[in-house]
């Protein structure tokens, strides 16, 4: 364990001293991601503009990333087993992907939403309600 | 390939060409020619190929079988008999080969001296030899149907000297009629008036012609005639017998559209119904008690289970060798009549099987003595006897034959003169050695009645064809008298001989109908100027059937079968003497045959024509029907004749029965002093002199008066039916038979069936209908039930589903801030869930 974490606490001094009193672990990346994905799911549930939507809905994948990666870093895994496994970075980078995709579809909606209504208010968006 | 195989084969074929030819008409009549023209050319063919075939199979059979001179009961065939199953491959089927040889048997015979025969009582010693001739006799089976157990079905060849006979004469006469028929049915080629039927819309009818359907039943006809002839068990004579009375349904109802022919061709299908359920009881008690129907030994069962033993038939049953060919009940129907004391034996505890069936063997003599099985005996021979009275006319069955006349002339001079009515005789002949004493006499008896009988209806009846109808019935009397007496050759002779000049004189009958479009002879009279072919060949016909001729030197055909039959009848009148009307009936029979047959020729064919306007369109026929009858006049001449040992009566002396050449006394039924006497006692100097004289003489007497009355006009015919007025209605009216059978069978019968119709309407109806209104309200309920609760809980399952729809939707409201809110909480809230689901499992 030591073994694992004293070059992590060589390179980096300021974490070992952190206000936590703690070196950093999973858990404190875990602590960002979620306040990420809190605020961008606010931000979906308050944002009556669909472009602020779309970018509580980039703030909730990449509140997700962070957990993907935290849990995927050599450097912080408590057993210190040495690995190359990339399993955290390879579906992070699918989501940025599937992130970029989704923003351009839903942009596009949202332009074409535009042409036909005038206005980008998610709340006008209900022509197929029952 | 010896004569075993060969007959079979000969026989067969000629057997099963009509039914070719009935097959090839049935598929393509109507396409043979203009209106099924040619149809005639293949049946006669077919019919003409069985003649050819069975005078090859006769041929063959005067070779290895020449028949003996009859001497008068010195010697005769004597026989040895030899039954020799064959196992090697040329025995087709199994065939038993009685083997014939002269032998002289008359000096050896232990078992002859305890024979109970009369013919031994009037010292007539000389004919021992008689006792022991076996006949040669092939038999076999083409194919076995059905095997197992004691039941063995087969169809089968039984061939004699008999069997190759009726083939002769039976294709003989049918090619003659066939040939006879493609003139006669000349109309039928043409669309058809028949002015016999008017419609309801009035007018007669109008039909296609049916030129190739007469052809096709005739060879069916011809097909089923033959194979009664040569079936070798009873089982299969059934068989045939029934076809033949389809048969003649078809052709006696040709005309189909006279209510007049339909009703006849059912009263004659119907009537024979009644004597076959006779003969279904006789086949049951043959069976039931013997195990068996074939007529001869056959081989013994086949394949593993086999013995390698013969199987007894009915004839060496009946009358074993061992016995000297005497007739004795059989062994089974004593067993099965002793039934009792059979299971006393065989029930006892401890007795082993072999032991009890040794001991019923050795005490079944015991019981024949005591009279068991006689009953069964007589009871077999009478319902047999029955199926013939149906098929040959005999009283009280005899009404269905005047009717059949409704068919077409050859049909009539096919089926009922020359070979269906004669299947009933030759019947009787094939079955005579299982007949004992007491059967013979209730078939003599009734053979006298009948010919009685329709002998006086033929002296008054006015259709010409109804004349020889009813001579036919009362010819068909003679022969069955003939058998009943014990005159075995005699009634078969007389079988044969009949059937010629028979069909001859239905031919003829047929020419005259054809030329004067009436069957009525009070319109004919002086034909014989228009038409001299036909009526000298009918006169030839007549001539024949009294039994003309020059007594003791020369006659027609039926001189000589009627002498025999008449000096076996007056044999058995001296033997018996309280059975002395038999006789009478014979010779009173013969005056009064005469009578009506000169009747029948004077009033068609002599003096002047009586209606002009029928004189005047009459005409000879054509040489195609011309031709038949001057083939047939010339047998009806010389049938009767034997050259040398040659004859008919020799070939039928020589197929007698084994043993029945010997008499029979003791009835049981009739009393114990019942004699029947041997065959060749008539041909005694006295009996034969007496019996001649007085068939001349009856004969002569029956001549004169006809001629009297319509030739010479000596005595007016009218005066004499006025003078004896209620015997001349009664004849006229057919005895009233018809009137009888109606008021006795018809009438009660349709009451009982109204009764039965009113039963049914009345309360089986009533009680169904009840039933079905009570079924109809139990249904009503339900059908409630499964309106009301059923479909109302399924119903109210989907209003529930329509209605929670229903509250569900509004939740639906299209905004999207909304939804995320719900994605969040209902997130929140499975977490919560799961957090406290998890946290219990795991600490549980």
């Amino acid at each position: 364990m030591t073994a694992m974490i004293a070059p992590v606490a060589w390179v980096c001094p300021v974490f070992g001293l952190g206000p936590l009193g703690h070196p950093p672990g999973v858990s404190h990346y875990l602590v960002v991601g979620a306040i990420l994905f809190v605020c961008g799911v606010v931000c979906m549930a308050t944002k009556r503009n669909a472009l602020g939507v779309l970018m509580g809905i980039e703030l909730v994948l990449n509140g997700a990333n962070v957990n993907f990666v935290a849990f995927a870093s050599p450097w912080l895994q408590a057993d210190g087993a040495r690995s190359i496994g990339l399993d955290g970075q390879a579906i992070a980078v699918f989501v940025i992907v599937l992130a970029a995709a989704e923003a351009a579809v839903a942009l596009a909606i949202t332009l074409n939403f535009y042409n036909n209504h005038a206005t980008v208010d998610v709340d006008r968006a209900d022509d197929l309600k029952g | 390939m010896g004569l075993e195989s060969t007959l079979p084969m000969l026989l067969g074929l000629a057997w099963v060409v009509p039914l070719g030819s009935y097959v090839a008409i049935l598929f393509f009549g109507p396409r043979m020619g203009p209106h099924g023209r040619n149809a005639a050319w293949v049946a006669t063919a077919a019919i003409g190929t069985s003649l050819v075939l069975s005078l090859t199979a006769f041929a063959l059979w005067l070779g290895h079988h020449p028949p003996v001179a009859i001497d008068h009961g010195h010697g005769g065939a004597h026989t040895a008999v030899e039954a020799d199953p064959m196992d090697g491959p040329g025995a087709a089927g199994g065939a038993i080969r009685l083997v014939s040889a002269r032998a002289d048997t008359a000096a050896v015979d232990p078992g002859h001296a305890d024979a109970p025969h009369a013919a031994h009582a009037d010292g007539h010693g000389d004919g021992h030899g008689h006792a022991h001739a076996a006949p040669p006799a092939y038999a076999g089976d083409w194919y076995t149907l059905y095997e197992g157990g004691r039941l063995r079905l087969s169809i089968g060849w039984y061939i004699d000297t008999l069997t190759v006979l009726m083939f002769v004469v039976v294709t003989f006469i049918a090619t003659c009629i066939h040939v006879y028929a493609s003139g006669y049915m000349h109309d039928e080629l043409h669309e058809v008036t028949d002015h016999e039927v008017r419609l309801a819309a009035g007018g007669h009818l109008h039909r296609p012609g049916r030129f190739p359907r007469f052809f096709q039943a005739l060879s069916l006809f011809c097909f089923s005639m033959l194979g009664l002839v040569i079936a070798g068990n009873l089982a299969m004579v059934f068989v045939f017998w029934e076809l033949v009375g389809i048969c003649s349904w078809f052709l006696i109802g040709f005309y189909y559209e006279r209510p007049s022919a339909s009703t006849a061709a059912n009263k004659a299908f119907i009537v024979n119904r009644i004597g076959d359920f006779g003969m279904l009881i006789g086949l049951m008690a043959l069976w039931g008690a013997l195990g068996t129907l074939h007529f001869a030994d056959g081989p013994g069962q086949a394949g593993a289970g086999g013995d390698g033993q013969t199987r007894p038939g009915l004839f060496s049953l009946v009358r074993p060798a061992a016995h000297g060919h005497a007739l004795q009940v059989p062994d089974g129907m004593v067993t099965f009549a002793a039934s009792r004391e059979v299971a006393a034996i065989a029930g006892r505890p401890g007795v082993p099987a072999d032991v009890a069936a040794a001991e019923i063997a050795a005490r079944t003599p015991g019981w024949r003595e005591a009279g068991y099985g006689r009953w069964l005996l007589f009871v077999a021979g009478v319902g047999i006897f029955c199926g013939c009275v149906g098929k040959s006319a005999q009283f009280p069955l005899s009404v269905w034959l005047p009717d059949a006349m409704e068919g077409p002339t050859p049909v009539s001079a096919l089926v009922h003169s020359a070979t269906m009515v004669a299947a009933g005789v030759y019947l009787v002949g094939r079955f005579f050695p299982v007949l004992s004493p007491d059967v013979l006499l209730v078939i003599a008896y009734v053979g006298a009645i009948t010919l009685f009988i329709a002998a006086t209806i033929a002296l008054v009846a006015n259709d010409i064809k109804r004349v020889l109808a009813y001579s036919t019935v009362s010819q068909l009397g003679y022969m069955m008298l003939a058998l009943g007496v014990g005159g075995w050759v005699a009634g078969l002779f007389h079988l044969v001989t009949h059937a010629f000049f028979k069909s001859l004189l239905f031919l003829c009958s047929g020419s005259v109908i054809h030329a004067c479009h009436t069957n009525d002879m009070r319109k004919m009279g002086g034909l014989l100027k228009v038409m001299p072919w036909t009526a000298w060949t009918m006169l030839v016909g007549c001539l024949a059937i009294i039994g003309a001729g020059i007594p003791f030197v020369i006659g027609l055909s039926g001189y000589y079968s009627k002498d025999s039959i008449l000096a076996q009848a007056l044999s058995f009148a001296q033997a018996n003497p309280r059975h002395a009307i038999l006789y009478w009936a014979v010779a009173g029979g013969a005056f009064l045959t005469a009578f009506y047959m000169f009747r029948l020729w004077f009033m068609t064919f002599a003096g002047e024509p009586r209606d002009h306007h029928v004189a005047d369109h009459a005409h000879e026929s054509p040489n195609v029907m011309v031709a038949p009858l001057v083939a047939l006049a010339a047998l009806a001449v010389v049938a009767g004749w034997s050259l040398g040992s040659f004859g008919i009566a020799n070939l039928l002396e020589q197929a007698r029965p084994a043993g029945t050449a010997e008499g029979l006394a003791g009835g049981f039924v009739f009393g114990q002093s019942l004699v029947v006497p041997a065959e060749h006692l008539s041909h005694e100097g006295s009996i034969h002199v007496t019996a001649t004289l007085t068939a001349f003489t009856t004969a002569l007497a029956g001549v004169l008066v006809a001629a009297a009355m319509y030739l010479w006009r000596v005595v007016s015919p009218e005066a004499v039916a006025k003078a004896c007025g209620p015997a001349y209605t009664f004849l006229a009216n057919r005895w009233y038979l018809d009137e009888l059978y109606h008021a006795v069978f018809v009438v009660p019968t349709l009451g009982i069936a109204r009764l039965a119709s009113a039963n049914d309407r009345g309360v089986i109806d009533r009680i169904i209908d009840g039933v079905a209104r009570l079924a109809r309200g139990l249904a009503g309920i339900d059908a409630w039930i499964d309106r009301t609760i059923v479909d109302g809980v399924v119903n109210a399952t989907a209003a529930a589903t329509w209605s929670t729809g229903v509250r569900l939707k509004r939740l639906q409201t299209g905004r999207l801030r909304q939804y995320v809110a719900f994605i969040v909480l209902g997130t929140v809230v499975a977490a919560v869930v799961a957090g406290f689901l998890l946290r219990t499992s795991l600490a549980g």
